[in-house]
């Protein structure tokens, strides 16, 4: 066997380790699943086995989940259908096995491997940080098809599962001992021979499988409404149809996967939980050949790719790295960085500035002690890492400073200046502007060679994407030294080549421009938002730019990127500027498109929301002038996207992205382009690039020059190609 | 690595020293335990001359008032300031002078060849002293849980027969007396001042003149030399600045102040005693060749350092005016040459003892052995920016702030020999010779 080794001992235990050939992960594949299979025929003949354990060989995985490739691979429905069958009928065999069955878990457990756990008896798993629990598949347009959507409600109860696999979620070994997917926590060595210890002991009776111990308050609750609401039929239907509304709600709809999920498990307990296999079965055949899971498998095949470093041989150690401005990108960076540097310097313009930034990356460590992911003493070991700066003493040495400061090209120049005196030849100079050419800022540079663009995306901890941006100037090393260190940080990160707005700001520009002049058009702003919502952002163009702020979107508008724009011949509104200086800034100072008073806020238990979420600022109407008048929401939808869309596919002309999928990532992690089409390119795929170009022709038609479709989108209408071969 | 042992010593070098501001206990590090005092002190060292963690060898700190929790707290500190786990560490404890004895111990493992590159210094915080619970209620503790643990209830109550309500309530008082006679160092220092006939004035006028020192000191930013901010954990302000000097520090008003351990005759009072104080130090320490290879520009080199112990009652407070002698002979020189001091503060009565003896000839015939005094010390060359009585004094860590001072102070007043000295709890004595390397 490839993928199994089978000892048994005297006591008739028969241990089984997984550990499949050139991969540093387990994952459930037909092969695995035709050994596993054969595995079981012999067991069925052996009368003197007691007892079942399954472990993994790898270091730090018991298995990953399925093998999302061979699934892509399938053409068919048919042929996903006979895959999933045989899943479950191997599983179904293992938890038949009239004896006890133990699983032993250390690193990750997640979707199949997890679901392959379900059906043992007993679940030990160690308290390594490494191991996590869950079923992820939600996050590829998929449900957990091999049985989880049936046995981990039956396993935990309804109200503990679903929110599980409607977010895919992971856990860590203490959570899912609470919530019960686990039955105990072990150290990770020897974990075989306690595990076989406890299949002996569960074959012998002498133990008898513990039932988790409860507080008191648990044990009140658990008699009463959520009895009622996990056991119950009238219950559970109160929680299917809050959970419905609630994915409705969220997703507007996008995401058919949360949904089926819910049904699924609602068809099992209506149904049985043969029926519901079966059920499922048929939900997944259809979820994976679904362009949308299909979208999203590709953004988690980008992210996989991105994740490696094509350079990382000329990558050089950052051990100490200095963040100017210690705001919040400032210290979002830092909170990223205190796990991966030794000495982090955090300048700003006195001690206690910096003091402040410091609170925040305290605060944030703070949090993941309590949470039990780090100890109090490593939280205190990654403080100690900061050093608060008010001038450059300390810099020597530094391997790379990244710049944060006010989008000020002056400013970013003096300090490029300032740094570069009191550092060397070592030392990278990394700025962190959403807009600024870095080409510009290394104006002056004696050491142009040093310099890159750092882009991140606020906040810095929670925003999966990093924008690295290189100039001509870029010495290799450094371009590979910045990416390392991104990737260290734990961002997708993706390479461009320099121009105002680098990738994401340039894409994002047009569309806030449309949405401006949609306005004064006299588009509602609440219609604007919401049409966009319903074509998949997570949140409206006029809400992002008061989460961006008002004075920025004015700041960006104006500078390097307006002059790209007037050559192409684009009218650029000025209301973002005109409303900046009226004292809008939007939600930092309150004043923006809607309305932030404290009343709006969430009140105890999110009741005192009010409905139709937050009012309108009637005073934008006022200064941007013209009259209110319906707009159909396909009009907004398709201005709005395609403005974004065809700045990409210029992006990807002129050589800023190197590679559509990058275009795709960056847009999606960025700017929240609708992840279930997979980004613009993919977008592009979907629709096709001959339909993209007969409506922006149209669109050029009435609003002019910015719908001219880029030259890639029509060769690729002619040709009748796609971005993406796959 | 460190080289094999080599027959001719090596010359060590003092690399840089830094510290974090001394807070008065209770204040800025209210909420800190002592090892996080010194990771914020090598953390700073560390940056500040962008040596690698890599090049050092091994961590020696002085502590004092050690918590239970950290015995060896040299240890956290290395590895809470990101040292490799493969660095060991040590901590040292010879009361006030366990961060000079952390220093010489590193310098000797260079001297010897057992390390090339030492981070010497120490810790030390009063706001959370360990504070005990009574005997009596101690040994019912472990009567109970661990030594004779009772089988019945009767054995139980025979635990508890001898034992009154108030040993469950009272703490026991900290011991801060001299072990061996059961002085108070507050009462040595009066009997010393009593012996020596110095005066309350002269005491306040040293207390006073240990203040403006280093309130100006801090004014004029001299001492950022030595000091790395401190930003508290959860704290949005950042501690740049000693708190303990105090410009009001007048004459007048301390003269007003009874005396702390002698009510009726008293002179030694609360403000010309040090006071309690948190805070942590570090000095970098190499071989002259690993300095060399790393690039590094030393400040100073160790030329020579003695110990001494005296008697406990009358010379508890001497250790300098034993020591420093000692030490010059070993170096050769005569204190006529030596341009920095810095010394320890324990007591206004203490230092002025001590200046004194050293420049009296009855002290080095009858103490010394010597045919003449040892010198006299100009007060100008002496603890410049103030000393423990007004910046503070961190038991563990001051000999940290002494030997970092005193580099500052030969670079930028142009000497080429310092002394750094001071007396501990014990009767033990110390006093290093440094020699400048950029003069």
């Amino acid at each position: 066997m490839k993928n199994l080794t089978v000892e048994k001992n005297g006591n008739g235990i028969v241990a089984v380790t997984i550990d499949c050939p050139d991969s540093k992960v387990n994952k459930v594949s037909s092969g695995l699943l035709a050994e596993i299979s054969g595995l079981l025929d012999s067991i069925a003949e052996d009368a003197t086995v007691k007892g079942l354990v399954i472990l993994s060989a790898k270091d730090d995985n018991f298995v990953v989940g399925a093998d999302v490739d061979e699934l892509g691979a399938m053409k068919t429905r048919d042929e996903v259908v006979t895959y999933i069958t045989k899943a479950h009928t191997v599983l179904k065999r293992i938890e038949s096995l009239p004896f006890p069955k133990v699983s032993a878990i250390h690193g990750n457990c997640l979707g199949g491997g997890l679901e392959l756990a379900l059906v043992t008896d007993y679940r030990i798993a160690s308290d390594s940080p490494k191991t996590t629990l869950g079923l992820p598949e939600v996050q590829l347009g998929l449900i957990p098809a091999a049985g989880g959507t049936q046995r981990l409600p039956r396993l935990i109860g309804l109200q503990n599962a679903l929110p599980l696999m409607l977010t895919g979620r992971n856990l860590k070994a203490r959570k899912a001992l609470k919530l019960g997917i686990i039955d105990e926590i072990v150290i990770q060595h020897g974990m075989k021979d306690m595990a076989i210890k406890k299949a002996q002991d569960l074959a012998g009776g002498a133990l008898k499988k513990a039932s988790g111990k409860k507080g008191l308050q648990q044990r009140i609750l658990d008699s009463t409404l959520n009895r009622f609401l996990d056991t119950t039929p009238a219950g559970r239907g109160v929680v299917f149809s809050q959970a419905r509304s609630q994915v409705l709600k969220q997703t507007m709809g996008h995401y058919p996967a949360a949904l089926a999920i819910i049904s699924s498990v609602e068809f099992g307990f209506r149904h049985g939980i043969e029926k519901g296999l079966a059920n499922d079965i048929r939900i997944f055949g259809e979820l994976v050949m679904d362009g949308k899971s299909k979208a999203l498998r590709s953004l988690f095949d980008g992210m996989t790719a991105l994740k490696k470093n094509p350079y990382k041989a000329q990558a050089r150690p950052v051990k100490k790295l200095a963040v100017l401005g210690t705001g919040l990108m400032g210290h979002g960076i830092v909170s990223v960085s205190t796990g991966i540097c030794d000495t982090i310097l955090m300048k700003d313009v006195s001690l206690d500035a910096a003091a402040k930034g410091m609170k925040e990356v305290y605060r944030g460590l703070d949090k993941r002690a309590r949470s039990g992911s780090i100890t109090r003493f490593e939280r205190d070991v990654q403080y100690g890492k900061l050093l608060p700066c008010a001038g450059y003493a300390g810099f020597a040495g530094t391997d790379v400073v990244i710049e944060a400061v006010f989008e000020d090209l002056a400013l970013k120049r003096k300090i490029l200046a300032e740094v570069e005196a009191a550092t060397d030849g070592r030392t990278i100079f990394a700025s962190n502007t959403s807009a600024l050419p870095i080409t510009l800022i290394a104006e002056g540079s004696s050491r142009p060679e040093n310099i890159v663009g750092m882009h991140y995306f606020s906040p810095v901890p929670k925003m999966p994407l990093l924008e690295i941006i290189t100039t001509d100037k870029t010495a290799d090393w450094v371009r590979a030294t910045a990416l390392e260190l991104g990737i260290r940080q734990g961002k997708t990160c993706i390479v461009v080549k320099d121009c105002p707005g680098f990738y994401t700001t340039r894409i994002l520009i047009p569309m806030l421009n449309e949405s401006m002049k949609l306005i004064e058009e006299g588009a509602e702003i609440k219609a604007i938002d919401v049409a966009m919502k319903q074509f998949g952002y997570p949140v409206g163009p006029v809400t992002l730019v008061d989460e961006l702020g008002i004075d920025v979107a004015a700041h960006v508008a104006k500078g390097e990127v307006r002059k790209l724009f007037d050559a192409r011949g684009l009218k650029a509104s000025d209301g973002y500027t005109k409303l900046f200086e009226h004292g809008f800034k939007g939600r930092k100072n309150k004043v923006g498109f809607y309305v932030y008073d404290e009343t709006g806020k969430k009140g105890l238990l999110g009741l005192g929301k009010k409905k139709g979420g937050r009012p309108v600022n009637p005073d934008v109407y006022e200064i941007l002038g013209g009259s209110r008048k319906p707009f159909k929401p396909e009009e907004i939808q398709d201005r709005l996207s395609l403005a974004m869309i065809n700045e990409a596919a210029l992006c990807l002309q002129e050589g800023i992205l190197s590679c559509a999928r990058d275009g795709d990532i960056g847009a999606v992690f960025g700017l929240g382009f609708p992840p279930f089409t997979g980004g613009p390119f993919r977008y592009i795929d979907a629709v096709g690039a001959k339909t993209v170009v007969e409506k922006m022709r149209r669109l050029e038609g009435t609003f002019g020059p910015l719908y001219k479709p880029a030259d890639i989108i029509k060769q690729m209408a002619s040709k009748g190609r796609k971005f993406h071969a796959s | 690595m460190a080289k094999k042992a080599e027959k001719k010593a090596r010359r060590v070098a003092v690399i840089e020293g830094c510290r974090i501001p001394f807070q008065r206990s209770g204040t800025g590090y209210y909420d800190l335990m002592a090892w996080s005092l010194g990771q914020f002190a090598v953390k700073g060292l560390l940056a500040r001359t962008g040596v690698s963690p890599q090049d050092i060898d091994q961590v020696l700190m002085g502590c004092v008032a050690n918590d239970i929790a950290t015995t060896n707290v040299a240890r956290e500190v290395a590895l809470g300031a990101g040292l490799p786990r493969t660095v060991p560490a040590h901590t040292c404890t010879v009361a006030c002078l366990s961060a000079n004895m952390a220093f010489t111990n590193g310098a000797n493992l260079i001297e010897t060849g057992n390390a090339d590159a030492v981070i010497a210094g120490g810790v030390e915080t009063f706001s959370d002293v360990d504070i005990k619970v009574t005997k009596r209620y101690r040994r019912f503790i472990l009567n109970m849980t661990m030594y004779h643990r009772p089988k019945t209830f009767a054995d139980t109550l025979k635990h508890l027969r001898n034992m009154s309500p108030l040993d469950f309530l009272l703490p026991e008082r900290p011991a801060v007396s001299e072990y061996s006679t059961g002085l108070l160092m507050g009462q040595t220092a009066e009997r010393l001042a009593k012996r020596l006939g110095i005066s309350r004035r002269e005491q306040d006028e040293y207390a006073v003149m240990s203040h403006q020192r280093a309130f100006k000191a801090i004014q004029d930013g001299v001492l950022e030399k030595e000091i790395v901010p401190v930003v508290a954990p959860g704290k949005d302000k950042a501690i740049a600045h000693d708190n303990g000097p105090r410009e009001e520090t007048t004459l007048e008003k301390i003269g007003k102040l009874k005396g702390a351990f002698d009510k009726r005759y008293g002179s030694v009072t609360a403000a010309n005693s040090s006071f309690l104080t948190d805070g942590g130090s570090s000095v970098l320490l190499m071989s002259e060749e690993k300095a060399k290879e790393l690039g590094l520009t030393p400040k100073a080199y160790l030329r020579a350092y003695a110990y001494t112990g005296q008697d406990l009652v009358e010379e508890l407070l001497l250790g300098p005016a034993f020591s420093i002698p000692a030490a010059l002979k070993k170096a050769g020189l005569s204190l006529s040459d030596i341009g920095v001091f810095e010394i320890h503060e324990a007591f206004a009565a203490q230092m002025i003892a001590n200046v004194r003896c050293l420049n009296s000839r009855a002290f080095a015939k009858e103490k010394l052995g010597l045919g003449r005094e040892v010198g006299e010390i100009d007060y100008d060359r002496l603890n410049r920016y103030g000393g423990s009585l007004s910046l503070g004094h961190p038991f563990g860590a001051t000999g940290g702030r002494l030997i970092t001072t005193c580099c500052n102070r030969m670079i930028d007043e142009g000497q080429q020999f310092g002394i750094v000295a001071g007396c501990g709890a014990g009767a033990i004595g110390n006093a290093i010779v440094l020699e400048a390397a950029q003069a």
